[in-house]
């Protein structure tokens, strides 16, 4: 556990910055040796699991839990009374119970813990728990919660059901309106949408004779989950060590607690015994977070040449019974409402809203994905309504450097929307879309359709967005870095490598990986907001610098050197370019100091400087980035017109996402934002009725398969952020929030629907082609 | 009930119920965690083995099913620290992203080429369309069997 990941790979030269390097963690990876937090097993293990209440809103009247107990094999079966913590989890707002206490707010929420010998136990035990619920009328529509007499969902809040809510005027904001020539509206509606990670909610724990309770989950946020786990269930931070191995896909869905407090209860009802949890598909399908469904009504006006002038628009978040991260995920997407457009008059509202639907949580893109498909298509239509070419209109409007986003933001770091949207301009799949699309055959309809973007990175103006980096040279001459920040399968881990090999002249046999631990590695923040490489990435330069110029000096002592200037390191050694004198790092790092071979440096990242006239609480919700990425983006569809199947056949894609460190893991998050982008867009239709899932299975949510995705291509435009290690900006979200609206635009370029809720399944294509739900 | 198959090449008795599935007795009994389980219900693929050569889901498999077969799991295709060329095609060409999906498609792939040694683009993807990525966009999955078609064909030829 917590072990060092080493890379075995033949050896190449030294890692450089912008190569292709495969991946550190690939090798372990596809000989199956990787362990993840999905494998941790050993012969005294326990299996714990949960009974939830299946039930979307209710007052718990009991829970008996004799039979359950008395069944052979069981261990403990624990509930509400056996936490002696805070019994409350959350990001922001603490307001989900550990074990449900009063009520039961969605169907997912967990009522009783099991602990058994096996899993066969286990699920009869569960069986066995029988809870007495008092129905309560739930609510599950979020301008429906809203309105008075509804029901609450928390009786202490002093909101009603709604979580946050916002409001945003910029210029003149609505009496603008009277001054546009073309107004548009729409009223659109997201969906649910799953992570569908391919290793569920997972984690493994066990706590120590000393007392103190380890964890080994698949989590992204280590360090938080520490602090969390100890409030929730009333142990001191120091009795917690969290480990987080490589996840098996996050996505968000790791963005906080899922299994992590569970376990440490179980662990501390176990007698010394490790117990794992790992839900089921369907358990997790339940019981995880999902990306927040939104009601999004815009307005959008322009002068009659195309020039955006002003923007309303109301914003409805379902975060379901707990905020997780909904306030700040429906401040995200406030931020991005109005797209990378100079637009001088806004009225914004939104609210996060309180329902006893499943749970609104991060994913991947954070509300911008649900906001840029609702303006990206209102461009669209202010284009046809102005028989205006719609990437001319976006390049009519797009924002450049120094200039303010319509909420206030100025943009004072590199802004390559205008780069990124003459690239898919100049391309083939674009210059040649007329004769591509007369090619159609019988009863298909073929169109192209863009969508331009813009994603802010990090954490916003006030919780501090910072990283601690940490890096030794082992008494074996290896290079080891410390990152406490999780690898959840973006290849940050092995992105840190190659900055450190490249500034330590070293080659990936020499890298020596420590994954986040907190009693190893230091502070970093959370895996989310494409802050990973950003961050982290700025603190491990320092780091390395720092122990680059201690082996120099330690080399030059020894060697005999007047100075450093004539030494240089070389992959295993350093050598003196004036005597050819070399001395091994092995030799340099058994005879440094520990306190001399390890550095360890500090690195906080920029926010956005303007006065916002926003209040206190939306900043503190992270109104206001200062590191932002843009793309511009092209679908390529055929409409079969007899099934209303939309098949994407080519896909293409330009972003500024600053320099891209390594190509290869650049187009990796090109591809797989685009490809879940793509579910978003047409097939992941997330069912819930009355607060009961639908679609509990990879059977009923369908999610792209190989088949179904079309050949990406992922041109970087390379623009030098200057604030960014090596130039980089972050690329883990933005592609998430192309497809949606560029495939909804190449339909309508097709065949002239307008689709204002997603997906855009068969069904409902086929009965908009029959001029049923077009507006 | 004692089961006797071969596993990665070697034979091996074991001892379980037997109907134990067969992704529990890798993962829990024999530590070979490679392949995975995400859905339990054939719906995924990341429990993918050969069985006698064929691709089969483990989840699916009950142990006493094994009696008399040969077993190859994802940690059987490397020898003596050298990648089978499917699994350095999946490396040099970025096919690992998170990895949990990996040694299934990996599996999937090589029954793939078995059946089809030379598969244009279209056909691999058909033959993963069991198998889901939630990461890679599947792109350079496909570009890793392509490549790795070629490579052994190349070995095959005299
Ligand atoms: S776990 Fe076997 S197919 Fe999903
Ligand atoms: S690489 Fe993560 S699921 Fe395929």
């Amino acid at each position: 556990m917590g072990e060092v990941r080493r890379h075995k790979r033949h050896s190449e030269g030294a890692l450089h910055i912008g190569a292709s390097t495969p991946r550190a963690d690939a090798y372990a990876k596809v000989t199956g040796a990787e362990k993840f937090a999905a494998d941790y097993y050993s012969s005294d293990m326990v299996w714990a699991g949960v009974k939830r209440g299946a039930a979307p809103h209710g007052v718990i009247k009991g829970i008996f839990t004799d039979e359950a107990c008395k069944a052979p094999g069981v261990i403990a079966v624990l509930t509400h009374r056996d936490i002696r913590g805070s019994n409350r989890q959350g990001v922001v707002r603490k307001d989900q119970p550990v074990l449900a206490d009063k009520k039961v707010r969605h169907c997912g929420d967990a009522v009783a813990l099991v602990l058994a010998e096996d899993r066969e136990t286990l699920l009869r035990a569960l069986d066995l728990i029988r809870l007495d619920l008092e129905a309560l009328p739930g609510v599950f529509d979020v301008e429906e919660a809203l309105k008075d007499g509804a029901p609450l969902v928390h009786e202490d809040n002093a909101g009603g059901n709604t979580l946050l809510e916002a409001h945003i005027q910029t210029g003149d904001g609505l009496t603008a309106f009277e001054r546009c020539d073309e107004v548009i509206e729409g009223r659109f509606e997201t969906p649910w949408q799953e992570h569908a990670y391919l290793e569920t909610e997972v984690g493994w724990a066990q706590q120590q004779n000393d007392g103190k309770v380890v964890i080994v989950a698949s989590t992204q946020t280590p360090f938080r989950d520490r602090a969390e786990v100890a409030e929730a269930i009333g142990l001191d931070l120091e009795q917690v060590r969290v480990i987080a191995p490589y996840t098996g896909g996050a996505f968000g869905g790791k963005d906080g607690i899922t299994v992590q407090t569970l376990l440490a209860l179980a662990a501390l009802h176990s007698n010394g015994r490790p117990v794992k949890m790992w839900w089921e598909r369907e358990e997790s399908f339940i019981a995880g977070t999902k990306r927040h469904p939104t009601r999004l009504y815009y307005r959008l006006g322009a002068k009659g040449d195309g020039v955006l002038h002003a923007l309303a628009a109301r914003l409805y978040f379902d975060t379901g019974p707990y905020d997780h991260l909904g306030g700040v995920v429906m401040t995200l997407a406030l931020e991005h409402a109005g797209g990378a457009y100079r637009i001088p008059h806004a009225l914004l509202d939104a609210w996060c809203v309180y329902t006893n639907n499943p749970i609104g949580g991060a994913f991947r893109a954070f509300g911008v994905t649900q906001v840029t498909a609702a303006m990206e298509q209102m461009m669209d239509m202010l284009a046809a309504r102005l028989d205006m070419d719609p990437l001319e209109l976006r390049l009519k409007n797009a924002l450049t450097r120094g200039e303010k986003t319509c909420v206030g933001v100025t943009l004072t770091g590199s802004t390559g929307l205008v780069e990124c949207l003459e690239r898919v301009e100049r391309h083939p799949l674009r210059t040649e879309r007329y004769a591509w699309k007369a090619a159609a055959g019988p009863f298909k309809r073929r169109g192209v359709g863009i969508a331009a973007l813009m994603h802010a990175a990090g954490y916003g103006t006030v919780v501090p967005d910072y990283a601690n980096a940490k890096i030794e040279l082992t008494p074996e001459g290896k290079i080891r870095i410390y990152c406490g920040v999780v690898d959840m399968g973006q290849g940050n881990a092995s992105a840190n490598a190659q900055i450190a090999g490249s500034i330590l002249n070293q080659n990936m046999d020499s890298m020596e990986l420590v994954l986040p631990d907190t009693d190893r590695t230091l502070p970093s923040g959370s895996a989310s907001a494409s802050r990973c490489t950003y961050t982290f990435g700025n603190a491990l330069i320092g780091a390395a610098e720092i122990l680059k110029n201690r082996i120099l000096q330690k080399a030059a002592d020894l060697l005999m050197a007047p100075s450093t200037d004539d030494l240089t390191l070389a992959p295993g050694k350093v050598v003196n370019r004036a005597t050819g004198a070399q001395i091994p790092l092995s030799r340099l790092g058994r005879l440094m100091a520990e306190s001399e071979r390890t550095a360890i440096s500090h690195f906080r990242a920029p926010v956005a400087k303007d006065r916002l006239d926003v209040t206190d609480e939306l900043r503190l919700h992270g109104l206001g980035h200062a590191v932002i990425s843009y793309g511009a983006h092209l679908a390529a569809v055929e409409v079969d017109e007899i099934t209303g199947a939309v098949e994407v056949v080519s896909y293409l894609s330009a972003t500024d996402c600053g320099r891209a460190l390594n190509p290869q893991i650049y187009e990796q998050q090109i591809h797989g934002g685009i490809c879940q982008g793509l579910g978003f867009a047409l097939f992941e239709d997330f069912r819930v009725e009355q607060g009961t899932v639908k679609s509990p299975d990879l059977a009923t949510y369908i999610i792209p398969t190989a088949p179904d995705t079309p050949n990406m291509e992922s041109l970087p435009v390379e623009l030098h952020e200057p604030t960014g290690p090596f130039g980089l900006k972050g690329v883990g979200e933005i592609a998430t929030n192309g497809p949606a609206p560029a495939v909804a635009n190449a339909l309508a370029d097709a065949c002239g629907i307008r689709m204002f809720r997603l997906p855009m399944t068969p069904e409902r294509v086929l009965l908009a082609l029959r001029g049923r739900e077009t507006r | 009930m004692k089961i006797d198959f071969r596993l990665n090449g070697a034979a091996i008795q074991v001892d379980c119920a037997a109907d134990r599935r067969v992704i529990d007795l890798l993962r829990e009994d024999l530590g070979l965690t490679g392949a995975k389980e995400s859905c339990g219900a054939g719906e995924c693929g990341s429990c993918a083995i050969l069985v006698d050569g064929e691709g089969k889901l483990s989840c699916l498999m009950l142990a006493a099913q094994l009696e008399g077969r040969e077993i190859t799991t994802v940690e059987g295709l490397a020898s003596e620290g050298r990648l089978h060329p499917l699994q350095e095609a999946f490396v040099e060409k970025g096919a690992v992203q998170c990895g949990f999906c990996t040694p299934g498609a990996v599996m999937a792939s090589l029954d793939l080429l078995r059946r089809n040694p030379n598969p244009a683009r279209a056909e691999i993807r058909e033959g993963l369309a069991g198998n889901l990525c939630r990461c890679t966009g599947y792109q350079k999955i496909i570009d890793a069997v392509e490549a790795a078609s070629k490579i052994m064909q190349r070995r095959e030829r005299p």
